[in-house]
Order: C-alpha cells, then structure tokens, then sequence
C-alpha cells in the first residue's frame, strides 16, 4: 500500500508543495539562523582557540573574557612559573591598537604579542611565510582578512608596510587567524614589539600562557595557580566558554537570533503540521473506504507516516541543500568568513523536522482512527 | 459454515443511535436471510434504515441487539482486527459516490483490495487491468477516475469489488448517481458478472428503475422491513402486519430504464 499512499500524497500537488516549501523554508531560517548564531558566538573565543600550544590563560582575578583585560605585572609571570605542576609560563599581550595603511586608511586592530623566546601565542595556519620571520624587526604577520581590508585587490605577499603608534610594523607573513568578533584585522607579533606598537603602558602583560607538567590534569594545575597567586586561571575550553557566555549574557543577539528561530519553528510547524492534517481531512473518505475494503489500522497509520516522512524528508533535503549553498557562498566572504553549518545543527533541524511530522501525523492518524467506516455509505 | 445456502442471516437486529431522549432507533427488530446465488434488494424513504443495516451488515457498525450471522460469522464475537480481515476477504463494496482514490488510475484502483492484502503491486494492477478488461473498460485501465464517466467510474468500482473474489457484494446506491441508461448498463453488468450460486449480492436502493434486477426487494420503513419480495416466485411477503405506513402498492412497476429511454 505505500505506493498508495506515495501517490495520493503527490497527486494533490498544491498541497505537497506547500508542505515541502513549509520544512525546506522552516529547516533553511533554522540552520540559517542557528549556524550564523554558533558562527557570531564562537567568534570572541577566536583567539583563545587560536593558540594551540598553551592548555592555560592566568589573568587578573576581575579579568571576565578575553576582549576586556587588567594587565598584569611583570612578576605574576614568575609567580605562575613557580606553581608545582606548571611546566612552562610565557608571557602574552592581546589588546588593540590603530594600524594605518600607505594610503592613509586605517583600522583599530587586534594586536597578540607572543613570547619572544618561543613564540607560544603566534598562529599556527600561515598562509604566506613563518612564524620565524617574527624574529625580525618591527615584524609583524597579518590575518588574511586584514591584508585584503588594508591592500585589496593585492597579491598575497610579505613586504609591504603599516604603521602603528608612529611606529613601521612590517608584515611578514600572512595567517589564517580565525575571525574576531567584530571582523577586525589580526596582527601578530612579538611580545617586546607590542609594546612599540601600542604605545607606553606600565603594564602589557595580558595574561600568562602555561603548560602543565606531564601527567598533571590541566584543572589542577588551574587550581593550584590560582591557590598560590590569587590570580585567576582558566583552561583554553574554559575561557572560551566565558567569552560565549559573556557575549551572551550581555548582548541582545541571542535574544534577536532567538525570536528568528522560533517564528521559524512556529511558522514551519503551524503550516506544515495544518497543511498536512487538511491534507488527511480531505482524504478521509478514501481513508475511510480503504478501512471498510479491509486495510488495516495499522497499515493505514503505516500510510500516513510514511506520507509525513516523504513530505519531511524531502523538505528537509532542500532546506539543508538551500542551507549548505548559502553557508559555502559566504564561508570566504570577510564579515562572514569561518561561520558553517556544523554537523550538530542539521542533526538538531532533523530531530525538530521529525517532530513536526511527527505531531502533524499524530493530529492525522488520530482523525483518521477514530474515523467511523460507515461514512462512506453517506453522500 | 453457510447454512442452506443463506448468506446473511439476522433475526431482532436493532441499532440505536444517541443516548437518553436524544436516542434514534434506527433499526427495530431486522428479521432477514441473504441467499447466495441472488440479488437483494433494501429499498424504502429516506430515513428508513437501508444504510444502518447495511453497515451493521458489512461489521462497520455493531448491532444494538439482536442475531446477526454473515458468511457464517458472528461479526458481533470478532475483534476489529479480525472484523477487518473478515471484511477484506469475503466482502466487496460498491458505493454511491464510487470512493475511488483519485491519484490511482483505474486498474490501481481496482487492485487496491490485492494489495491490502498483502499482494504485489505488479500482480495485483495486472489483475485489475484482466477484470477491467471483462467488463469492457480495458482502453480506460490507465485512466485517473477524474477522466472518467459516471458509469465508468462505477464499472471500476465493480472490478474492485469483484477482484478478490468476495461471497458478499454490498452496493450503496450504485445507479442514484447515473442517468438511467447508464445505471441499467451497470446494474446488467453486475447481474452478469457478481451474481453466483456461491455469492450473495446485496444492494441498498432507491432507484425504481432498477428492481427488476432483484431476486428479493426488502421493502424498508421506519428501522423495519415490512415487505420481502420474493420476485423469484412473485410471493410479496408482509413481514410488519402492524406497518403504519403504507407502501407503493407495486413499486416493481416503475418505468424501466428502457421505457425512460424510449
């Protein structure tokens, strides 16, 4: 019989149309929406998620996220370094500065400044030169954003030049540094250059990166650090769980993202689930003669569901197909570069999909079970 | 177990709808036998209790009291699964509005009660373009039931409930939505091809043009039969000596579809 029910779901094409553009449409503003929100919020973490080689950030004990820092002094490096379990303790500036272009343009920009010895805090996805090359003077590496934003239309290449406090920063490389949240340029340097950079400040250390020893879980050693120093310490998951949580606590986007979400789910619902119980209604007396010829119950709800999976499956194909097409044309455009449709979205719009069908079939299958046969003897 | 060729036996059938005051007695004590081998008619008003009967007849909806046994079954003792499975395989419909499913062409249809039972589609529409092709519709097998004429969309109904090879075959008024030239058409071809020594064809009617079509005509009024029409050896039998109202003296003498056509 599912070739049946296959073919009276078609045959009203008005109907299963709209069913399908209801879940592609609903599913599409859902991945939309969701993935964009993921994207935006996992964006102050950026630099967090950036440095690879430490597993642990010490900063001022008021220090909430990484975008608003107390500098600390020079010492707390030597305190950090002196924590039983601690391996190794470097030094990192994160802050901003004004950088200028040959041209005159200008743009405030995310300045890290990495330790001069090792280079802990330098990014690890170079797309044009080393990290090495930061051992040079006034040298600088720039996220590829940036260079487009400050030369656009120019070959990626090192050499050219900025200028920052009056100072000449020159670009060395060029990284794949993750987006900041508010897409500005990314510029890597060494720790002692920042300083040049960003003009005098008593104190430019922005927090103390460190490894623990081997065999010593990163949350102890967290602990331990923040036991003897009194500052405050935090895992790389940690702290990048704050600067989600601080943006979301403290912005109207969830808010925003959240209401676009749930008209969607609302309006996906409410016309997918109506659509297809009118569907049922105006199939009822074929229903109805099907029970009275002899299909069972169980067939008949076996026809129904099969019906909402078509029509939920299908929608859902083309919204994820719609999602996918608009998430790879801006996964490289600047202001929306790095934001995807992950994997636990889709899985996520699925389930909800399958719940909307779900209830849109329970309404059906609930009219069509307590339907009385003998109504197909009635005109 | 059918018992001397009776089909469906009923003695004392009620059904009454609604509770309280607000009760209808739509049956009032049915007293009937169903013989295979012919073609019963359930005339009567509207109101009657032609269709209820038919319903409780077919297990679509039980007997308030009463004796019913159908094809040797009590339908009252199965449980709605087995009343279902009784139904798919010993009963054929035909409707008055033919309740064909628009999205399927005509020998779809015609399989459907194959495949509710659990037959191959191929094999089942093969057989339903065979069945369609005895009663002349073969040209119309790949046809959707919207392009086709009232008498062929009844003809299709008919393949349907013959392809399964029922003992009982139910008709809802199957000539009320057809001229009468088209109607008599149809019900020849159901004298032709449903009636058997091992089936029973029952028919609810209020189509005057057709009763001569009958082997009996239970004449209903009022939840009661209260003339059952031997038309076989012409013994009109008062079933209700207490009838309140009084019937057509000889509803068979209706002007027959030849007679309209003329």
């Amino acid at each position: 019989m599912n070739f049946v029910a296959l073919k009276m779901l078609v045959a009203d094409r008005a109907k299963y149309f709209g069913l399908i553009f209801a879940i592609a449409f609903a599913s599409f503003l859902l991945a939309n929406q969701i993935g964009i929100f993921i994207g935006i919020m996992s964006r102050p973490a950026s630099q967090i998620r950036d440095v690879v080689d430490a597993d642990i950030w010490v900063m001022d004990s008021q220090t909430l996220y990484n975008a608003e820092v107390y500098a600390l002094r020079d010492a707390d490096l030597y305190r950090v370094r002196s924590v039983p379990g601690v391996e190794w303790a470097v030094p990192l500036y994160m802050g901003t500065g004004r950088a200028k272009a040959p041209d005159g343009k200008f743009r405030t920009v995310i300045l890290l400044g990495a330790d001069d010895a090792t280079l802990v805090g330098a990014p690890r996805k170079m797309l044009v030169g080393s990290i090495y090359d930061l051992r040079q003077p006034d040298a600088a590496i720039i996220d590829n954003a940036g260079y487009r934003y400050f030369f656009p239309g120019e070959p990626l290449q090192a050499g050219k030049t900025l200028q920052m406090n009056e100072r000449r920063v020159l670009i060395v490389g060029i990284s794949d540094a993750s987006a900041p949240f508010q897409s500005l340029p990314v510029l890597h340097t060494r720790y002692s250059q920042a300083l040049g950079f960003v003009g005098r400040e008593r104190n430019l250390m922005s927090f103390v990166l460190a490894k623990p020893v081997a065999g010593v879980s990163t949350e102890d050693v967290c602990h331990r650090i923040e036991m003897v120093t009194g500052l405050r310490a935090r895992t790389s998951k940690e702290f990048s769980w704050d600067a989600f949580l601080f943006y979301l606590r403290n912005t109207g986007i969830p808010v925003n993202f959240g209401i676009t979400v749930m008209v969607a789910l609302i309006v996906g619902t409410v016309v997918a689930g109506q659509t297809f119980y009118i569907f049922t209604i105006e199939n009822l007396k074929q229903f109805g003669a099907l029970k009275a010829i002899g299909v069972t119950n169980r067939r008949i709800i076996g026809m129904i569901l099969l019906q909402a999976m078509v029509v939920g499956g299908t929608g859902y194909a083309f919204g994820m197909g719609m999602a996918a097409t608009f998430f790879s044309s801006f996964l490289n455009y600047g202001p929306t570069r790095g934001i995807i449709l992950p994997w636990q979205v889709m899985a996520g719009i699925a389930a909800v999909v399958l719940f909307v069908v779900g209830l849109a079939s329970l309404m059906s299958i609930r009219r069509v079970l307590v339907l009385e046969t003998a109504v197909v003897f009635r005109s | 177990m059918l018992r001397d060729g009776i089909a469906v036996f009923s003695r004392g059938i009620t059904k009454v709808f609604g509770l309280g005051e607000a009760q209808v007695h739509a049956l009032r004590g049915i007293d009937l036998e169903i013989h295979l081998g012919e073609l019963t008619m359930l005339v009567g008003p509207s109101g009657s209790g032609k269709t209820t009967l038919l319903s409780v007849i077919t297990g679509l909806l039980n007997a308030t009291s009463g004796e019913l046994v159908v094809l040797g079954e009590r339908p009252a003792a199965l449980s709605q699964e087995e009343l279902i499975l009784f139904r798919r395989k010993n009963l054929g419909f035909v409707f008055q509005e033919y309740n064909l499913i628009p999205a399927l062409t005509a020998s779809e249809n015609v399989a459907v009660p194959l495949l509710a039972g659990g037959a191959k589609r191929q094999q089942a529409v093969a057989r339903g373009k065979e069945l369609l092709a005895t009663l002349g519709m073969a040209h119309r097998a790949r046809a959707l039931p919207s392009e086709l004429s009232g008498g062929e969309r009844q003809r299709v109904a008919l393949a349907r409930a013959l392809i399964h090879e029922p003992k009982l075959i139910v008709c809802d008024e199957p000539t009320s939505a057809l001229d009468g030239r088209t109607g008599h058409a149809v019900m020849e071809l159901l004298s032709a091809t449903a009636v058997r020594s091992d089936r029973a064809v029952l028919t609810v009617t209020h189509d005057a043009r057709i009763f001569d079509f009958a082997d009996r005509i239970a004449h209903m009024d009022d939840g009661r039969i209260v003339t059952l029409e031997d038309r076989k050896n012409g013994t009109p039998e008062n079933h209700l000596m207490t009838a309140s109202r009084t019937l057509p003296a000889q509803p068979w003498s209706y002007p027959t579809t030849g007679e309209l056509g003329s």
